[in-house]
């Protein structure tokens, strides 16, 4: 016998309950079932062998009424075979609380439908483990996954050094040996032609071959994955010199008899090994370099808390923070980290989210701000209620776009793809040309010298370089945007950000605060200005327009005492009436007080002034007598003039463009710095204005709030939302800057510059490697100036080519924005 | 010319003829993707020195579900990208990544590991 309690919504009446009730009882295997219309509940007793919670939902249904489940999305191990499916699925299902279970056996996830509260994730874990299967968390994004990523890397990279140790130790004596005629003593003891000699070098080639079958086992394992497709890649190359040295040096111990001199028949085993041996040092510390760029990630993925406390039945618990579901009331003390993300209910704190927006200056929080999950409590104690867990928190929202846009290509990219196609063949055809132009006309020993110029182009070249060469610095890139609270969608957007010439700004929300505040006051003389804050805040107490609660908020900051307005009366169009302290007052346009035949000339050029600077200002009189005026206006955001300055300084021309009428937009504009003004643009012509500068020929930023301003931004060549916390999956945007200031803008662009130009050194580097080391190699310099490469010079410069691209891609995590206010 | 001479360069030339056919003149018709119960056109991607198959052949407007195992440790393959239709996906070893989308347009589509040395096609009909 299993209980079940069911929310049920769209329950208006009596009835309903009613119709539910004897739906549900009517199931076989329900014994007992009662609907609570205040709370929305159905709480059932039923036998789960009778009947699943499926049906039991089925049958609210059919009533019309919508129960309202939750979804998981779990992983499977253990998975084998398609009949396992309906076995974990039935376990599942069987389980109360569960109302669907749905397994995809290819990727081995099951999509579980659940009551939130009624099931717990142990409990859905116990039934799989009892069909014989184990319930893991899904790999996305986990931190399990990430764990098991770098012992992966790190397997790989204890592999290889073993490998590279064995090819080492192994080349020492066949270096040793294979140059006798440069060893006093050895020179004696096996000189040229001598049966001592072809003895030893015979057993050389004995101990290079377990070189070549496990220490290089990946270059052949790697060429012929390859050759089944049809294709070639760097193995190919490896593979393929390393053998033809192979081969020419057994045919020259076993068959001098083939070769028309004896000095020819020599062989150079210490090319396989040290070819290895160089390569797979190369390939060891490239794994261990990229393991370093995706830093950043590993940082985001650490930052989740382990743990929630909740309040479930009245008393506070400990769970796994992956057990916490939409609509806990999750308890948070100082020093605490915030598990997942919600609004607050109760108490008030300080918040750290610089790991989140980048913005080191705690954050207040009160009832109905919201919190972000992985952030840090500072000071006080405050519940608060999860709106999002798991998947769709910020964070993981934040881990998922980022792993997304590392793995995204930048055009640039494309190009090298191209080239990527078309550069083994050709290397081995340029390699195989080298040895007919050699062998046909080169210097004596003809043989010799084609061979090694043929295994020296096929090692020298290096397609890894090239590949590496952007998605390495991207990888790294994306990841530092992250760090400070910037997130790129993807390559596309972060080239296209290091072209752009202008830059438009949203006024409202972007350059300034979006909210009013009380700027100045202004009094004849009659009242002191701050008394006649408090009585014109005092009448606007009860205000719920925006200016009203702009003066409030005024008063407030300056510590006055508010007294109690009575008779407060609104007059639409020209303001407000009230009586504070025996003082009767009037506060509104200038006609407000002409009606009331209150002269108020005088305070006239104040007005203007005012007005003049995009302000609001409104006329007070006090007892019937003009005493002053009190303005209110949207204000810039602290960092707003310095950021401006510096996206000027990157050669960027700044636009601004908003609804706001001309004398305000202007105003703003004056203040920040801005010469170009786009005022009185109607929020549907906001993406027409940016077609026009893009018609003026310019590659367009566009920075706005990503809901009023989706179309432009998703207009502009790179559009950047300014996002306030918690919604960072902002869609149209290519960059979404979670701190609210465009002190990111900057460091956004620093960033994209920063990363392009890195890009572009790995590629250049990448190129001119290929472009100069594949003709030397071939011996072009040869006729010239004798200059001949030795493959053992070769295998050294393709290995490190390749790291050094990685390297360099990770200098790239010592980028700190400049300048700016952060 | 020696007689050695000939016949290197001639063994040397065609080996290079050779190359160039056995790389870049090869035709695949491709696999066709099956269909599932869900209306899934579903196809399953060995990842192992390349993708098996690594041309396949999808219906147009109908959801596509790639389904990438990648049964090899070496790092070069560790991400597949679809970057016509934005998708992208890290493929641990030994594991299966559904990559999901609906093409909307006909035409051939590329798909690759983050360095593009391994490569297969989408086309879409």
């Amino acid at each position: 016998m299993a209980t079940l309690s069911l929310s049920i919504d769209g329950m208006v009446c009596m009835h309903c309950t009613k119709r539910v009730q004897v739906a549900l009882r009517r199931q076989p295997g329900v014994s007992r079932a009662r609907v609570n219309l205040m709370e929305n509940l159905a709480m059932i007793d039923y036998d789960p062998e009778q009947i699943g919670t499926k049906d039991l939902l089925g049958a609210v249904r059919e009533e019309g009424f919508k129960p309202g489940p939750a979804k998981l999305r779990m992983a499977i191990k253990g998975l084998r075979c398609a009949s396992c499916v309906t076995q974990v699925e039935t376990a599942l299902t069987r389980t109360p609380g569960v109302v669907s279970a749905a397994l995809n056996v290819a990727t081995s996830q099951v999509d579980i439908e659940y009551q939130p509260g009624e099931v717990s994730l142990h409990e859905l874990g116990q039934a799989v483990a009892d069909s014989g299967y184990e319930l893991v968390p899904p790999v996305e994004a986990s931190e399990e996954s990430v764990d098991r990523h770098a012992s992966e890397q790190e397997r790989e990279y204890r592999g290889l050094m073993r490998k590279f140790w064995f090819a080492a130790i192994i080349s020492i004596p066949v270096m040793f040996f294979s140059y006798p005629d440069f060893i006093p003593g050895l020179r004696e003891w096996m000189p040229m032609g001598s049966d001592n000699r072809r003895i030893v070098w015979g057993l050389l080639g004995l101990v290079t071959l377990p070189v070549l079958a496990w220490s290089g086992s990946q270059f052949y394992t790697g060429m012929w994955a390859a050759l089944k497709h049809r294709t070639a890649n760097m193995h190919t190359l490896i593979a393929s010199g390393i053998t033809a040295a192979f081969v020419y040096s057994a045919v020259a111990v076993l068959f001098p008899q083939w070769f028309p001199t004896q000095a020819l028949a020599e062989a150079f085993w210490d090319v396989s090994t040290v070819v290895v041996a160089l390569v797979v040092l190369g390939m060891a510390l490239e794994v261990k370099a990229k393991g370093k760029t995706s830093e950043a990630i590993k940082k985001l993925i650490g930052l989740q808390a382990k743990t929630a406390r909740v309040i479930r039945d009245g008393n506070e618990l400990d769970i796994p923070v992956e057990e916490v579901v939409v609509g806990d009331k999750v308890v948070v003390r100082p020093g605490d980290k915030i598990p997942v993300d919600g609004v607050v209910v109760s108490g008030s704190s300080s918040l750290d989210e610089s790991m989140i927006t980048g913005e080191s200056i705690p954050v207040e929080k009160r009832p109905g701000d919201e919190v972000i999950g992985a952030t840090i409590n500072k000071t006080g104690s405050f519940t608060f209620e999860a709106t999002r867990v798991g998947k769709d928190t910020a964070l993981a929202n934040i881990i998922r776009m980022v792993q997304d846009a590392q793995g995204s290509k930048a055009p640039i990219q494309r190009v090298v793809d191209q080239v990527a196609a078309y550069f083994v063949p050709t290397v081995m055809i340029l390699g195989l040309l080298a040895f007919i132009v050699w062998y046909n006309v080169g210097p004596e020993p003809r043989i010799v010298f084609s061979i090694i110029v043929l295994v020296t182009t096929l090692i020298i070249a290096c397609p890894c370089a090239l590949g590496l060469a952007t998605p390495t610095s991207l990888t790294v890139g994306i990841g530092k945007g992250a760090e400070n609270g910037i997130l790129i969608r993807s390559g596309d957007a972060l080239q296209t950000a290091k072209r752009l010439n202008a830059i438009v700004l949203d006024k409202t929300g972007t350059i300034t605060k979006g909210e009013p505040a009380l700027t100045d006051v202004i009094s004849r003389g009659q009242v002191a200005e701050d008394k006649l804050l408090a009585l014109t805040a005092a009448l606007e107490k009860g205000s719920e327009h925006p200016l009203g609660e702009a003066i409030v908020r005024g008063a407030e900051d300056r510590q006055l005492t508010l007294a109690t307005a009575v008779d407060f009366a609104a007059i639409p169009g020209h303001g407000v009436y009230g009586r504070v302290d025996g003082h009767e007052l009037l506060l509104g346009n200038q006609k407000l007080l002409q009606d009331r035949g209150i002269d108020s000339t005088d305070l006239t050029t104040d007005w203007e002034r005012l007005a003049a600077d995009g302000k609001t200002p409104m006329y007070v009189a006090i007892d019937g007598q003009a005493a002053g005026l009190i303005a209110v206006a949207d204000t810039v955001k602290g960092d707003s003039v310095d950021a401006i300055k510096a996206l000027k300084a990157m050669g960027l021309e700044v636009v601004m463009m908003t609804g706001d009428n001309e004398r305000t937009a202007n105003a703003i504009a004056r203040r920040v710095g801005i010469e170009r003004v786009l005022a009185d643009v109607l929020p549907q012509e906001k993406a027409h204005e940016i077609k026009k500068l893009q018609l003026e020929g310019r590659v367009v930023a566009m920075v706005g709030d990503g809901i009023n301003d989706a179309p432009a931004l998703a207009q502009a060549d790179v559009g950047m939302a300014i996002g306030t916390g918690t919604d960072v999956a902002i869609e149209a945007s290519d960059i979404t800057l979670i701190k609210g200031s465009l002190t990111g803008v900057v460091t956004a662009m620093q960033i994209s510059r920063a990363t392009m130009r890195n890009v572009y050194q790995n590629l250049f580097g990448a190129f001119i490697y290929n472009v100069l080391g594949v003709p030397v190699a071939m011996g072009v310099l040869y006729p010239f100036t004798g200059l001949l490469l030795s493959p053992l010079i070769a295998a050294a410069a393709m290995a490190f080519s390749s790291v050094t691209v990685v390297t360099n891609a990770n200098r790239l995590r010592y980028f700190k924005p400049k300048g700016g206010a952060a | 010319m020696t007689p050695d001479r000939i016949i290197v360069t001639a063994l040397v030339l065609a080996l290079i003829v050779f190359i160039v056919w056995f790389f870049w003149m090869k035709k695949d018709k491709g696999t066709r993707a099956s269909q599932t119960s869900t209306g899934h056109q579903e196809v399953m991607i060995l990842v192992k020195g390349g993708y098996t198959p690594d041309v396949i052949v999808v219906e147009k407007d109908r959801p596509v579900r790639l389904n990438f195992r990648r049964e090899e440790t070496a790092s070069c393959s560790e991400m597949v990208l679809l970057p016509d239709f934005e998708q992208s996906a890290r493929l641990p070893a030994g594991e299966t990544v559904a990559v999901e989308f609906v093409p909307r347009e006909a035409g051939e589509f590329e798909f690759a590991c983050q360095m593009g040395m391994i490569r297969g096609k989408l086309i879409v009909e």
